[in-house]
C-alpha cells in the first residue's frame, strides 16, 4: 500500500478548554482515528477522543502476581528443595520468615511492570514522530495545546477535514507531512 | 484549584504558586535554570568542594580494599560502628523523597508538586550513599554479590531467614523504584527541555532521555495511571523499607535492640530527618535560583509541621523505649537506659535529646516556621540528632551488653571520619549537578496547578 504524503491535519489551539471542546465536537462528526496533545494532564480529554481502554492496572496487576510467587517460590525452592540447610533448628519451609522479601518482590515487580509497561502501551521510546514535523508543535511541551486528525481515517478528507478544523475556532491550522 | 485558592486565603495561608503565572512563566522560568543560565562561580566552588570530598572517599574506600576494615574504630563487642550509623541515617533521609512524591500525591496535597523532584533527587543520591556503606562494611567486598541469590560454585543460597537478607531486598528494592519513579516523572519535563533548546547535541541528548515524548492525551492518560499505581505501590515500600532496617536490630537480643516500637519510631525518624534535609536543600536553592514563587512560604511551613508531628513520634519512642525498660523488669534493658544517661557515651545521648526533642519545640512558633534561617539552621539541628540516634543505637547497645567481661569502647578513627563525610561531599556533588543538567521542579505539574489548567466538560 502506498503511503499517504500526509498524516493528517493538526489544529492548534489556545487553552485546555478549547482543546476538549475541539476534540469532543471532532469526536461527534465521526472522525474516529484522532489524537490530542497537551503539555500537562487534561482529565477527561482523552476519553473526549474515544480512548476508553487503559490496560496498565492489568499489567501491573499481572506483574505483581508474577513478583510475588518469584519471590515466595524463589526462597521455599532455595531454602527446602535445592539445598536444605538446618538453621537454629527451624523448618526448612518457614513461610513467615519468607513474606517480606516476597512483599518486596511484588513491589519490585509490579513497579517495573507499571513503567515499562507504560512505555511499551504508548509505543515510546519513539524518538521520531510525524507530528514533530510541524515547526510549532515544539509549544506542545509548553504552552499550546494540538488536535490532530489522522489521514488513516475513514472519514478523512484533505478539503473537507481542514475546513471542519477551522471551523473549531483554532489558532491555526496545518498539514503533517508524513 | 481555584477552590484551593480560595481556602488558602481563606486560612491565610500563603499560596502554592505566586499569583500571576502562566504555563510560558513557569515553563521558562524552571528550563531556563538548566538551559540559559550560565553556571556561576558559586556553583564551580560549591560543586569542586563536593567533588574534593568525593575524591576523599574513592581515596578512604579504596585504602579500605587494601587494608582491610582494621582501619575502621570496629573491634568486638562492637562489630557495627559508623559504616551502619551511617547507612541508617542516609536511607533515613531518603525517605522523605518519596513521602513527598508518593504518599502526598495519594493524599491530594497538591503543594507537593514543586519539591517532589528534588526530593526525589535526594532520595535517588541518598539511598546511593546508603548503599556504598552494607556493601564495603562486609570485609571482603569482592564477595558481597552473595548477598544476592545468585548461583555460585559452591550451591549454598542466602539465608532467607535473616532480616540482613530482608533489607538487601527492601534496599534494592527502594532503590529500584525509586529510580524508577523520578525518571518516569522527569519524562514529560525532559521532552519540554528538548523543544526549548537552541542547542543541537542537547537537543538530541535531551529527545533520546525523553524517549520521544509527544504528549498524546492517550499517553498522558496511560501515564497518569502508572504514575498513580507507582505512587501506590511506593507508599507502602517506603514504610517497609526502614521497618525492615528496624529488624535488623529488633530482631536480634542485644539489649536496647529487641523491642517492638522500633519500627514505627524509625520510619518516623526516617521521615523526621528526610525533611529536615528537604528544607536544608530547598532553602539555599530557592533563594540562589529565585524559585520563591514555586516554593513559598507555605512549602517551608508545611515542612516544618511534618518535622514537628514526626519529631513528636519519636519522643514518644524514646519515652515507650524507656519505659518499657523498667516495666518488662529486665535487668539489662534497664541497663541499658542508665547507662544511656549516665555511662561512657551519656553526652551524646543529651546531645541526641536536646537536638531531636528539645530544639525542634521551637517550630511550634509561627515566625521561626516561616523564616528560611531558622528553619535551615533548625533542619541541621535535627539532622545531627538523628545521626545521633543512630549512634546510640547501635553503638551504645553494643558496647555494654550482657558480660561485663565482654564490654568495650569504640572510638571512630579518621576513616571513618573521612568515609563518612565523603559520602556527605558525594550526595552535594550529585545534587550540584543535578540542578545544572535536569528541572528542579516537575514543570508539567507546576502547570496543572494553575487556575488556567481547569477545565470543565
Amino acid at each position: 500500500m502506498k503511503r499517504d504524503p500526509i498524516y493528517g491535519i493538526m489544529a492548534e489551539f489556545d487553552s485546555a478548554q478549547a482543546l476538549i471542546d475541539a476534540a469532543h465536537a471532532t469526536h461527534q462528526a465521526g472522525y474516529q482515528k484522532i489524537d490530542a496533545y497537551s503539555p500537562f494532564p487534561i482529565e477527561g480529554l482523552a476519553e473526549e477522543i474515544g480512548f476508553h481502554h487503559d490496560e496498565v492496572p492489568l499489567v501491573v496487576l499481572i506483574g505483581g502476581i508474577i513478583g510475588g510467587l518469584t519471590g515466595y517460590l524463589m526462597q521455599y525452592w532455595m531454602s527446602a528443595v535445592d539445598y536444605p540447610l538446618n538453621i537454629g533448628g527451624k523448618p526448612y519451609h518457614s513461610w513467615p520468615a519468607f513474606i517480606i522479601i516476597t512483599f518486596e518482590m511484588t513491589i519490585l515487580f509490579a513497579g517495573i511492570s507499571a513503567v515499562f509497561g507504560m512505555l511499551a502501551l504508548n509505543g515510546l521510546p519513539m524518538p521520531y514522530h510525524p507530528v514533530f514535523n510541524v515547526p510549532r508543535f515544539a509549544l506542545a511541551s509548553k504552552d499550546r495545546f494540538f488536535l490532530i486528525v489522522f489521514s488513516s481515517d475513514k472519514k478523512y478528507d484533505p478539503a473537507a477535514t481542514r475546513q471542519f478544523l477551522e471551523g473549531l475556532a483554532p489558532r491555526s491550522v496545518s498539514e503533517v507531512p508524513s | 484549584m481555584t477552590e484551593q485558592y480560595k481556602t488558602s486565603t481563606e486560612l491565610d495561608r500563603a499560596p502554592v504558586i505566586e499569583p500571576g503565572h502562566t504555563f510560558g512563566t513557569v515553563t521558562e522560568k524552571i528550563s531556563a535554570i538548566v538551559l540559559t543560565r550560565p553556571a556561576t562561580n558559586g556553583w564551580f566552588i560549591g560543586f569542586g568542594l563536593a567533588f574534593m570530598l568525593t575524591m576523599m572517599l574513592l581515596f578512604a574506600i579504596g585504602y579500605l580494599f587494601l587494608r582491610g576494615i582494621g582501619i575502621w574504630g570496629n573491634t568486638v563487642p562492637i562489630g557495627w560502628g559508623f559504616e551502619i550509623v551511617n547507612f541508617v541515617w542516609w536511607i533515613g533521609i531518603g525517605h522523605a523523597g518519596t513521602l513527598i512524591s508518593a504518599i502526598l500525591l495519594l493524599l491530594r496535597q497538591s503543594w507537593r508538586n514543586s519539591i517532589n523532584r528534588f526530593a526525589e533527587a535526594m532520595t535517588l543520591f541518598a539511598v546511593a550513599c546508603a548503599g556504598i556503606f552494607p556493601a564495603i562494611h562486609v570485609g571482603r567486598p569482592w564477595l558481597a554479590y552473595w548477598l544476592f541469590p545468585i548461583p555460585n560454585t559452591m550451591g549454598v543460597w542466602p539465608q532467607f531467614r535473616s532480616p540482613l537478607m530482608w533489607d538487601v531486598f527492601a534496599v534494592s528494592t527502594y532503590a529500584t523504584i525509586s529510580a524508577l519513579f523520578w525518571f518516569i516523572g522527569l519524562i514529560p519535563d525532559l521532552a519540554t527541555l528538548r523543544d526549548r533548546t537552541d542547542n543541537k547535541g542537547l537537543k538530541i541528548i535531551y529527545g533520546m532521555l525523553s524517549l520521544g515524548w509527544r504528549g498524546s492525551a492517550r499517553h498522558w492518560h496511560r501515564y497518569e495511571t502508572a504514575y498513580l499505581l507507582l505512587a501506590g505501590l511506593a507508599t507502602p515500600l517506603v514504610l517497609s523499607v526502614h521497618t525492615v532496617v528496624s529488624f535488623d536490630f529488633a530482631v536480634g537480643i542485644v539489649p536496647g535492640w529487641h523491642t517492638t516500637i522500633f519500627p514505627p519510631y524509625f520510619v518516623a525518624g526516617a521521615i523526621y530527618s528526610g525533611f529536615a534535609m528537604v528544607l536544608m536543600l530547598a532553602i539555599p536553592i530557592r533563594k540562589i535560583y529565585g524559585l520563591e514563587d514555586f516554593i513559598t512560604e507555605r512549602h517551608l511551613q508545611n515542612s516544618a509541621k511534618v518535622m514537628l508531628a514526626t519529631g513528636l513520634i519519636v519522643g514518644y519512642g524514646y519515652l515507650i523505649e524507656a519505659f518499657m525498660s523498667w516495666y518488662s523488669g529486665d535487668r539489662y534493658d534497664a541497663f541499658t537506659v542508665w547507662n544511656r544517661l549516665h555511662g561512657p557515651y551519656a553526652a551524646i545521648y543529651w546531645a541526641l535529646l536536646i537536638c531531636n526533642i528539645f530544639i525542634p519545640q521551637v517550630l511550634w512558633i509561627r515566625r521561626l516556621r516561616t523564616s528560611p534561617v531558622a528553619l535551615f539552621l533548625v533542619s541541621g539541628v535535627i539532622l545531627v540528632g538523628m545521626w545521633l540516634e543512630r549512634f546510640v543505637i547501635i553503638v551504645m547497645s553494643l558496647h555494654r551488653d550482657y558480660l561485663t567481661s565482654s564490654w568495650g569502647m569504640y572510638y571512630p578513627t579518621r576513616w571513618d571520619w573521612m568515609t563518612y563525610i565523603g559520602t556527605i561531599g558525594m550526595f552535594l556533588a550529585a545534587m550540584f549537578l543535578f540542578l545544572r543538567v535536569l528541572p528542579a521542579i516537575s514543570i508539567f505539574e507546576m502547570r496543572t496547578l494553575l487556575p488556567e489548567a481547569e477545565v470543565k466538560e
